[in-house]
């Protein structure tokens, strides 16, 4: 039987572990402090800096990169994670092509953006170098405020209450804190454990608690949080996943693309992580390009991203695709699946081609088989377990801009609540500034 | 292909582009390699009298200042005259010469402020079939603390009268180098002049700290702790070195006096920008330094190339072009009124002439929700800065205004006839239009 990249099925050991090494190491290296200074000259210093503008945590970039090219990267990093205390996973997860980097004026006037996400990495990571916290805890309030979910949101608000003096509590549902951070976001963007690194920092502050195996709605309820703390912040993200409306698609080797991930984050040995010969993954977003991308780094011979859509409709930015495409995943715009099929596992995937007229998305009823032993689903998560009581807008919970939900008390962020991109960057703003408004409720 | 052979002071040579007195003149060994790349003369690294030679540091002998990628701006030096014997220098120049007898070398030479010193080397220097000779009055460091270098340079007096004693004791060519360390760059050079000098030469180097180390609180270069000032040189000088040249040729004392031009050259633009300010010949040695002789292929490819486009044949014709448009402030024409313009299409709306203009001149740029800047006219002096801090080279330009236009700043027509502050109504000194 083929071995290696050729072996049938959905098996392990595709490559050798010097090769998931190599292929699982940073996508983008950080820059050398020489590498930096060249980099950070770029930077024009713009007035009322259209990257600023562009970044959903509105950091001082011109500031920051200019504390670079003056020789003092730690206080750059000290200007960024005032704005953005997980400024260093966002320097690395960033879809900067569509932020910051879009607005940079030197993509206007060259099409090559001053990197303004690799500067941020080089002065957030040497803050992190320190091991210690540049910020410090206002006077104890005497307040205690509950965060669910211990994500980027849930972070974020969490640090800034502890900033501002107040304790808190999170709950989390899963066994590690991090959420997205830690199971969700490519590998290859974020290596060395750094989600785990990360919030080992954050917690430095202080006057925060995470409880993990701490479930909404099972184990805790919003009612009984709300009786024992002095205001909740929800930051539960969106766990439900959408199903794929398709025939035979409870068979074997069908599977959310976002639980593969989080396998893939979470693996202790990649050589002994499973992955298809044939994978199609079903989507359009970033998480589809992520699982593609992953799937080929695992060894997959062969692997398909079918989008229903036309390419330029993809959720995954142009840079995120040329990523796939550079990786030799091909990308098959206009078809949405119909049937999956194979005699108990997956065998191959019926796809049937599309049009759109006037927004309208049709199947022409012309189809086409892809070899496909595993199909990864990453058609779109959906808000799951959201307490009863609270308004929703759409499938969010719906907020004010400062976080407040409909209920007395309860603040929402993150993917959960509306506004927004459902980006790690967005959801430490909205974080963050769900806990500048707690803390106002907290002080009037 | 232009011709550049240049005859300065009758020595002759295949291009303008000399090596200056500085290490890389210091040896036989490398002028050769200097001459095997293409340079068209050499100024010998300055000679000292007789006798045991001058020492130098045993630690860091130079400085610099860099851009952001350390592209190397300026150059700071501590380094004294040769401190090899005057004997072995004197026996490399004669056999370099005779070696290469189409290029130009010049024995540059620092010997105390008294005629004996002068009338016993010169003739030893005439032994070797050095095409002439430069006085080194420029150096600003260790030589100038002992009344040499730059302590002659910054006295005319002494200039003239060791000028004279060089034309007394020696028959060719007799160049003057000048320091910048003084207020007034015309004086040091009439002395020249007045004591019979051939030509003058500058600029030698400026002054300088190129830094300090905030750990030792020592200046940079530092020596066991302990930094001295430093003669500055290189691209960062440049501007100085222009504005000194131009000095000498349009001062009525020192008018066409032949110059050698020094400061800051690196590439033939900086060259062309000398030779058509009055000199002659110019002189290299930071760029040289940095990059090595193969630089001496850029910089006479370029001039010719230059030359060829404007149609100049020779050297000759472009010496002192630019001299007489440099004039006083008092005479430029205040009728001249111009406005900053922004092309819309080139602006990639940094907002840095807007920053530039608002917080330190005249609210002259306006910014809108959407990023368009545009020039206030009514409030525009035309002072440049949002072309000089602009990215974008040819975006924001000086227009003109024509003759019977009105000035929306002053409301004024514009005249069409030259007019300077000499007749301006505020000037107190006016002089009454006749």
């Amino acid at each position: 039987m083929a071995q290696g990249q050729m072996a049938p099925g959905i098996v392990s050991g595709r490559l050798s572990s010097d090769e998931l090494t190599s292929n699982f190491t940073d996508l983008h290296p950080p820059l050398a402090p020489h590498e930096a200074a060249v980099a950070a000259d770029r930077c024009y210093f713009c007035y009322d800096a259209p990257c600023v503008t562009a970044c959903p945590t509105d950091i001082d970039i011109p500031l920051f990169i200019r504390q670079i090219q003056a020789g003092q990267p730690r206080a750059a990093g000290q200007t960024i994670l005032e704005q953005n205390i997980l400024g260093g996973m966002c320097a690395r997860v960033c879809p900067t092509e569509t932020l910051c980097e879009e607005a940079c004026v030197r993509e206007t006037a060259e099409g090559k953006p001053v990197e303004i996400g690799r500067l941020q990495r080089f002065a957030t990571d040497d803050v992190m170098a320190t091991g210690a916290q540049p910020f410090e805890r206002a006077a104890p309030t005497g307040r205690t405020i509950a965060v669910v979910g211990a994500g980027p949101a849930g972070l974020a608000c969490a640090h800034r209450l502890a900033v501002l003096g107040h304790d808190v509590v999170i709950h989390e549902s899963r066994p590690k804190p991090g959420g997205l951070n830690e199971y969700g976001i490519a590998a290859y963007k974020s290596t060395n454990d750094f989600a785990q690194a990360e919030v080992d920092w954050l917690l430095k502050i202080g006057g925060i608690t995470i409880e993990t195996g701490s479930v909404l709605g099972e184990t805790i309820s919003l009612d009984g949080l709300l009786g024992n703390y002095d205001a909740v912040f929800l930051s539960i993200g969106l766990a439900g996943v959408n199903a794929l409306r398709a025939q035979g698609a409870d068979k074997d080797g069908v599977r959310h693309a976002v639980d593969f991930i989080s396998d893939v984050r979470q693996a202790d040995d990649l050589a002994h992580l499973p992955v298809g010969r044939n994978v199609v993954v079903i989507g359009g977003g970033m998480t589809a390009v992520d699982a593609a991308v992953k799937s080929r780094l695992l060894g997959a011979e062969h692997v398909t991203i079918a989008y229903r859509r036309a390419r330029d409709a993809m959720g995954a930015s142009r840079y995120e695709q040329d990523l796939a495409a550079s990786h030799g995943v091909r990308i098959m715009c206009n078809v949405q699946p119909v049937a999956v099929h194979g005699n108990g596992a997956a065998a191959e995937i019926e796809l049937e081609y599309t049009t759109s007229q006037e927004g309208r998305l049709t199947g022409t009823g012309d189809t086409v088989r892809v070899p496909a032993d595993q199909v990864l689903k990453a058609i779109g998560q959906t808000l799951e377990g959201a307490p009863e009581g609270l308004s929703l807008d759409g499938n969010k919970i719906a907020v004010s801009d400062a976080g407040r939900t409909s209920m007395d008390g309860v603040w929402a962020g993150g993917d959960c609540a509306t506004g927004g991109d459902d980006l790690t960057v967005t959801a430490v703003a909205e974080g963050r500034d769900a806990a500048m408004d707690i803390h106002a409720a907290l002080s009037s | 292909m232009a011709d550049l052979t240049t005859n300065f002071l009758g020595i002759s040579s295949p291009n303008p582009y000399w090596l200056a007195s500085a290490p890389p003149t210091d040896k036989e060994y490398n002028v050769r390699r200097a001459f095997e790349a293409g340079w068209g003369g050499v100024v010998w690294k300055t000679l000292g009298s007789e006798g045991p030679p001058v020492v130098n540091v045993n630690g860091p002998r130079y400085g610099a200042i860099y851009g952001a990628d350390r592209r190397l701006l300026g150059l700071n030096n501590i380094e004294l005259i040769t401190d090899r014997p005057l004997e072995v220098n004197l026996e490399e120049m004669a056999r370099v010469k005779a070696d290469y007898p189409d290029r130009a070398l010049i024995a540059s030479i620092m010997v105390p402020c008294e005629e004996e010193a002068w009338k016993a080397i010169l003739p030893r220097v005439a032994e070797t079939g050095a095409d002439g000779i430069e006085l080194n009055f420029g150096c600003p460091h260790g030589m100038s603390e002992r009344g040499m270098g730059s302590a002659v340079g910054q006295v005319p007096e002494y200039i003239e009268m060791v000028t004279r004693w060089c034309k007394q004791y020696y028959d060719r060519p007799v160049i003057v180098k000048l320091t910048p360390n003084i207020t007034d760059i015309r004086k040091p050079a009439a002395a020249a002049r007045n004591g019979g000098a051939d030509a003058v030469s500058l600029i030698n180097t400026i002054n300088s700290i190129t830094s300090v180390n905030l750990d030792t609180f020592s200046p940079e270069p530092s020596i066991d702790g302990k930094g001295s000032h430093g003669g500055y040189c290189g691209p960062a000088v440049k501007p100085i070195a222009l504005s000194m040249v131009s000095e000498i040729a349009r001062a009525e004392a020192t008018h066409g006096m032949p110059i050698s031009g020094i400061g800051g050259v690196s590439t033939w633009r900086d060259a062309a920008e000398f030779i058509s300010l009055g000199c002659g010949t110019v002189q290299v040695c930071t760029a040289a330094m940095t990059y090595g002789f193969k630089i001496i292929d850029e910089l006479t490819a370029g001039l010719s190339e230059w030359m060829d486009q404007k149609g100049y044949t020779s050297i000759d014709e472009v010496i002192g072009r630019a001299v007489p448009n440099v004039t006083d402030w008092q005479y430029l024409n205040l009728n001249y009124i111009a406005k900053a313009k922004i092309d819309q299409d080139q602006c990639i709306k940094c907002g840095r002439c807007y920053a530039a203009c608002e917080d330190t001149s005249h609210q002259a740029i306006s910014m809108s929700a959407d990023r368009v800047f545009e020039v206030v006219d009514e409030e525009c002096v035309a002072c440049n800065l949002c072309v000089d801090v602009c990215p974008v080279e040819g975006c924001v330009s000086m227009v003109p205004m024509a003759a019977g236009e009105v000035d929306p700043r002053t409301g004024k027509v514009v005249e069409p006839e030259y007019a300077n502050w000499t007749t301006h109504p505020n000037n107190p000194m006016a002089k009454a239009a006749e």
